[in-house]
């Protein structure tokens, strides 16, 4: 920790920063705003710029550290660029199938009667 | 300038466990299943997060891989959940 030089440490302390705080606003966006679908989009703010933004930040410090480049951190960055839009589809798909499959229960005594 | 770095990585992990913080609300507060869901899944990436800053502030590949297993089996998890949401059972015959 101590033998970083200035060129990777002061990059990587601003991608922390940023990263954190961004992670942190879509995380409040999930807690205040009303609807769920609404609700879908801050979360994703965070776990894509954020994550990238600290992927970065781990991939600088590490590469400083060992004296070479280290890029392993890509994994993880090729890993959540696949697999966001697919959860993200999958939730939206559920939830869009359960508010209709309970709009048509609350319907269903009307048209009995 | 280490410093620095320490006081960025320290402020980082607070910001990811604020924003566990505010999963954990949501997932206990959530009016419905998919909001639980969606909580969980914010759940995963952070703690995921926090695992990456952990690894920046001790130089270490050890909680690389952790991040890594963490990405995959929350992956896992929220897809098989909405899966199950959307159709009444994860693996169907």
């Amino acid at each position: 920790m101590s033998d970083i030089p200035t060129w990777a440490a002061l990059p990587a302390a601003i991608l922390l920063i940023v990263g954190g705080l961004l992670a942190a606003i879509g995380a409040l966006g999930v807690v205040r705003l009303p609807d769920f679908l609404t609700r879908m989009h801050p979360p994703a703010m965070g776990s894509t710029l954020g994550a990238g933004c600290v992927l970065i930040a781990s991939m600088l410090v590490s590469s400083a550290a060992a004296g070479r480049p280290v890029v392993h951190a890509l994994l993880i960055t090729l890993f959540v660029v696949m697999t966001a839009p697919v959860t993200a589809m999958l939730l939206a798909r559920a939830a869009l199938y359960r508010s209709k499959r309970r709009a048509g229960e609350d319907r269903r005594p009307d048209q009995a009667e | 300038m280490s410093a620095l770095l320490e006081l960025a990585v320290t402020f980082a992990s607070l910001c990811f466990a604020l924003a566990m913080l505010f999963a954990t609300v949501r997932l206990f507060r959530g009016p419905a299943a998919q909001d639980r869901v969606l909580a969980l899944d914010v759940m995963y990436a952070n703690g995921m997060l926090l695992l990456l800053a952990l690894g920046i502030r001790f130089v270490s590949s050890a909680y690389f891989d952790m991040a890594l297993l963490i990405a995959l089996f929350g992956f896992v998890g929220t897809i098989a959940l909405a899966k199950f949401l959307l159709r009444g059972e994860v693996i169907e015959p």
